[in-house]
């Protein structure tokens, strides 16, 4: 390569916006007549009246700079937590409560998820936290998941590109129906009421159905800007097609209403049949840990689901905010039967290395969420755990005169 | 009992760990016959352990009692002997997202150490998948075969004796990653780049200084790795506390010496901030910082093989 000219600091560059002859129509007639972008880009090096009087740095950054913006390179990835995690907080962070991925991280391993397991999940996070739930247990073992309203919501599960065994052992339940259960009052005659229905969506197969009828609940709850990442569950596409069908209905009527009666019942019989089982898992009480990370406050989810999970088990909650969690803890305490609890958050940081040029990129403290740890132990009803820990520990000694006991237990 | 596959009941041979309160644990072999002393008195294996489920409380001798915890990788970081320093959870929890680490994947690391992280990721990759994890030092290679022969967890992985910088892995063109937490990283990283798949496989160094991570990112670049990244993460963990905080004495805002009902000659009332408690104090829930905290581990360095 030629001898390259710089120099040395930029006490004498001016940056009046003329440093570069070509302008925008030069670009755009190079880019029209065909021209590659690697030349684009030689080119408006050639063209810079400051370009040569740059140090070596400032050059290499200038050079990184127009080629990212000129040499447009599209690499194909396979989805991975990893990969969507990070998209999801980069772009829609609002859809996943602004769980970072890093704190995802803490929540798996915390929750010591892995083949083999029934984990539960309750989780409002557009369906990343099941898929990454679901990814570590590569298809063994089984996952209920719990959800608000009429049904989950697995937008982003569905990015994953699981194969279809994957989801034969992953079940649903409603959190409405847990305090039923809990009381063994449960009954799966009334079904929670789902989003719009629609004969036609049913006969679609590969789970598309679901999937729209699933996305077509997530526009109804939030209220967010659909943003590019959903299209990889198709949107809107239901309510159009239940018109058509109305209209079709009306042609051949008494036919296709018993049909369609009969279907609707098939339906019914078949989600009981689901709820039953899922309710028989959960019934067990013998859970191997329990994943949380909804928009709703942790405190009346972890008391009420901790009753599902077996003794010895670990347990992770996320919350946005730190508060909640404090909350959390101190009920937690009274309710006995969880040790070494923990609240936590973890600060990540980027970092630049190039030769000379090494140094932190950008600060993300802040805005990664909490998370509140545990394990089950087995539940003496009536008593706490006083003796743990926490219970004792008093607070730091200020003033003789004002000294106080912590009343948690 | 496994590392890797929950049991409900604690068998002879079993490792199990004894909690007995905020962070005091530790790992137990349990066997018939054995006892076990702790500040609360003596734990009798064969009466108080086998046949008892995990996570119930067990009364020691002198009266006080324990709680007996399934082991799990996580648990075992924190109560493992101490060979070399390790990684911690907080570190092995990233690793493990950013190798896309699952049930089936194929794992090499170096050095195997006191085995920290390799409980770790063979608790990921179980069933199906397998650790070759490569150790410098001929004892500590022993001394992990002997506990992942313990754990119940010695079919999923493998240990060699040698030095990664000068034979490698082990094996070629088969792992989905590889993890080096060694002094010269740059030099394993062209045995780093054979042992892993064709294209896609993903790579991590963790290094405590900077200059090792420059080194190591120049070699990635000349081995053609791309999407190197390098980053720190910390644990910060909040203790929750009732915090009680005085109101100040600002006095009275006329000087008032006729009674309003308060008995001005009783000295216990006259400006002391402690006499009304209940009316003088602010009582609020707080997740207060710890006093002292890990700054720094290490820094890791990601990278995809293409």
């Amino acid at each position: 390569s030629e001898t390259k000219e710089a120099g040395t600091d930029n006490r004498n560059i001016v940056d009046d916006g003329k440093s570069q002859k070509l302008t925008h129509d030069d670009i755009k007639a190079l880019k029209d007549k065909g021209i590659k972008g690697q030349e684009i880009v030689q080119q408006l090096i050639e063209n810079s009246t400051t370009f040569r009087d740059k140090t070596e740095f400032a050059q290499d950054k200038y050079i990184k700079k127009k080629k990212k913006k000129y040499e447009a390179v599209i690499t194909i990835v396979k989805p991975s937590t990893r990969i969507l995690s990070t998209m999801y907080y980069a772009r829609e962070p609002g859809k996943i409560n602004h769980l970072r991925y890093d704190t995802l991280a803490q929540m798996l391993t915390l929750g010591n998820i892995h083949a083999g397991t029934k984990m539960i999940v309750m989780e409002t996070c557009a369906g990343l936290v099941l898929g990454a739930v679901m990814e570590r247990m590569g298809g063994y073992g089984s996952i209920i998941q719990m959800y608000p309203g009429g049904g989950p919501v697995r937008a982003a599960t569905s990015c994953f590109g699981f194969p279809k065994p994957f989801f034969d052992n992953l079940h649903e339940f409603p959190l409405s129906k847990v305090q039923s259960l809990l009381c063994g009052t449960f009954s799966a005659e009334t079904l929670p009421a789902e989003p719009e229905e629609s004969a036609v969506l049913e006969e679609e197969s590969n789970g598309l159905a679901e999937e729209r009828q699933l996305s077509l609940q997530e526009t109804e709850e939030e209220p967010a800007p659909e943003a590019p990442m959903e299209t990889c569950a198709s949107q809107g596409q239901g309510t159009m097609d239940t018109h058509a069908e109305d209209g079709e209905l009306k042609e051949n009527k008494e036919k296709e209403n018993k049909e369609n009666v009969r279907e609707k019942q098939m339906k019914q019989w078949e989600r009981r049949k689901k709820l039953k089982a899922a309710a028989a898992l959960l019934g067990e009480r013998n859970a191997d840990g329990l994943i949380v990370a909804s928009k709703f406050h942790p405190t009346p989810l972890l008391l009420s689901l901790l009753e599902f999970v077996a003794p010895s088990r670990p347990f992770v909650v996320y919350c946005q905010y730190k508060e909640p969690l404090l909350e959390c803890y101190t009920k937690l305490r009274e309710r006995g039967g969880v040790i070494n609890l923990k609240l936590s958050e973890t600060w990540l940081r980027n970092y630049q290395v190039l030769p000379d040029r090494s140094h932190p990129k950008l600060t993300m403290s802040g805005g990664g969420g909490y998370l509140l740890s545990g394990i089950t132990v087995v539940l003496e009803r009536g008593t706490a755990d006083c003796r743990s820990s926490e219970a004792l520990k008093v607070e730091e000694p200020s003033s003789k005169r004002c000294k106080l006991q912590d009343p948690l237990c | 009992m496994s590392f890797v596959e929950y049991g409900d009941m604690i068998k002879d041979g079993d490792t199990a760990i004894v909690f007995l309160g905020h962070e005091s644990m530790f790992p137990v072999k349990v066997q018939h016959g054995t006892v076990t002393q702790t500040k609360y008195g003596v734990i009798r294996h064969s009466t108080d352990l086998i046949g008892k489920k995990y996570g119930s409380k067990v009364t020691c001798s002198k009266g006080g009692w324990v709680f007996i915890l399934h082991p799990t990788p996580e648990l075992w970081t924190m109560n493992l002997p101490h060979r070399t320093q390790i990684l911690y959870s907080t570190d092995i929890s990233i690793i493990t997202m950013m190798l896309e680490l699952k049930p089936g994947s194929i794992v090499c690391e170096s050095g195997t150490g006191s085995g920290s992280l390799s409980h770790a990721l063979i608790r990921t990759v179980a069933p199906s998948g397998h650790l070759y994890t490569v150790e410098f030092h001929q004892q500590r290679a022993e001394k992990a075969r002997e506990e992942f022969r313990e754990h119940g967890v010695e079919h999923l992985v493998t240990v060699t004796n040698q030095d990664v910088c000068k034979n490698g892995f082990g094996v070629s063109n088969v792992a989905d990653a590889v993890f080096l937490d060694i002094p010269s990283p740059w030099e394993a990283i062209g045995h780093a780049k054979s042992a892993l798949k064709a294209e896609g496989g993903r790579i991590c160094s963790f290094s405590p200084c900077i200059e090792q991570v420059q080194r190591t990112c120049l070699a990635m670049e000349e081995y053609g790795f791309t999407e190197i990244n390098t980053l720190e993460i910390l644990l910060r963990v909040y203790n929750v506390r009732t915090i009680s905080l005085q109101i100040p004495d600002l006095g009275k805002a006329a000087e008032d010496n006729s009674s309003t009902g308060f008995d001005s000659s009783n000295p216990s009332h006259q400006g002391s901030p402690c006499a009304n408690l209940q009316q003088g104090t602010v009582q609020f829930k707080s997740g207060v910082p710890l006093r002292e905290v890990v700054g720094h581990t290490g820094y890791l360095t990601f990278a995809t093989k293409s």
